[in-house]
């Protein structure tokens, strides 16, 4: 019986061979959530014990900015499930220019995320010796800046690799290195992305809409 | 997973953002009831992606239990940390 090509050894076939991959992926994606749930936990917790200097720090958020992004990532995330499902079908060069635009997206967000930065660090707000405000709890609204550079730099930094594996997965596509049987490999980077976007889809309303109103 | 399933579900996360933000300023006078709107809708969209994006809709069950156990033990982690610091003031003794 000869094996297919893109089959490793140890797999009876490339649907158990993919199989594997998806478990793997989401059993990171699972230690992930964990990563990002010990901030959301402080979050939670400090929100709670100080609720008015977290409405405060809300307030002084940049919501158009995250509005865009949040609509800049969810694009993102269309571009990718677009890319795997162009795998499947075995279309690599569609596959590769989807992929460099859903990195393309992933750098706008990064772009945009680094203007708000200059402007907390401008307005004194990033932790530490310089932060400086004139609301009633100063040190209750720099935790709450300090959980809010770490969620979102955490994130950031995720964004970051993905935008690499994403181009690198990309341009494996391009040079025809995935077939219509053997796409695990795009399928898996997209999993990670879209879970990337997930972490977002909790930050944004948790740092920039709680408190708006009341 | 057609791509007009994935284009519908695009415009409802649009849609989603749209309405979460509009929600966040509306003052309905009981700030629990903005928060839990606002979460919520996060949790839809977060199926959303989840469901369709990330297909496990069309996954196996033991992707489906591997998925489940990573949310799960996220909630074991606010729920239980939360059920000690909503409650500390409770009892007349405490602190």
């Amino acid at each position: 019986m000869s094996k297919p090509f893109h089959l490793e050894e140890q797999y009876d076939d490339l649907i158990q061979q993919h199989e594997s991959a998806s478990l793997g992926m989401w059993t990171f994606l699972a230690t992930e959530v964990l990563f990002f749930g010990g901030l959301i936990l402080a979050y939670t917790v400090y929100r709670f014990l100080y609720h008015d200097a977290f409405r405060d720090g809300s307030r002084q958020m940049e919501v158009g900015i995250g509005v865009i992004n949040t609509a800049v990532l969810l694009s993102s995330s269309l571009s990718m499930a677009l890319a795997v499902h162009a795998a499947k079908l075995g279309r690599g060069k569609l596959v590769a220019g989807l992929l460099v635009l859903t990195a393309f997206l992933g750098a706008v967000f990064l772009a945009f995320k680094g203007v708000e930065y200059a402007g907390h660090v401008r307005d004194h707000k990033f932790p530490g010796p310089l932060f400086a405000s004139d609301k009633p709890h100063p040190g209750q609204l720099e935790l709450f800046y300090f959980i809010y550079f770490a969620a979102t730099g955490l994130h950031a930094l995720h964004l970051s690799v993905g935008c690499v594996v994403v181009l690198v997965i990309g341009w494996r596509a391009w040079h025809g290195r995935y077939a219509t049987g053997y796409h695990s490999p795009v399928e898996v980077t997209g999993l990670y992305w879209h879970f990337i976007d997930v972490v977002w889809i909790f930050l944004f309303p948790l740092f920039y809409l709680l408190g708006q109103s009341s | 997973m057609t791509v007009k399933t994935l284009l519908l579900t695009y415009f409802a996360l649009l849609v989603l953002l749209g309405v979460t933000t509009g929600i966040a300023y509306l003052d309905s006078g009981i700030p629990a009831l903005n928060t839990a709107v606002a979460l919520g809708i996060a949790v839809v969209k977060t199926l959303l992606v989840v469901l369709i994006f990330m297909e496990v809709r069309h996954s196996s069950k033991l992707i489906h239990v591997f998925v489940g156990a990573g949310f799960f033990w996220l909630a074991l982690l606010l729920a239980l940390t939360m059920n000690d610091y909503l409650s500390r003031g409770w009892l007349a003794t405490g602190q």
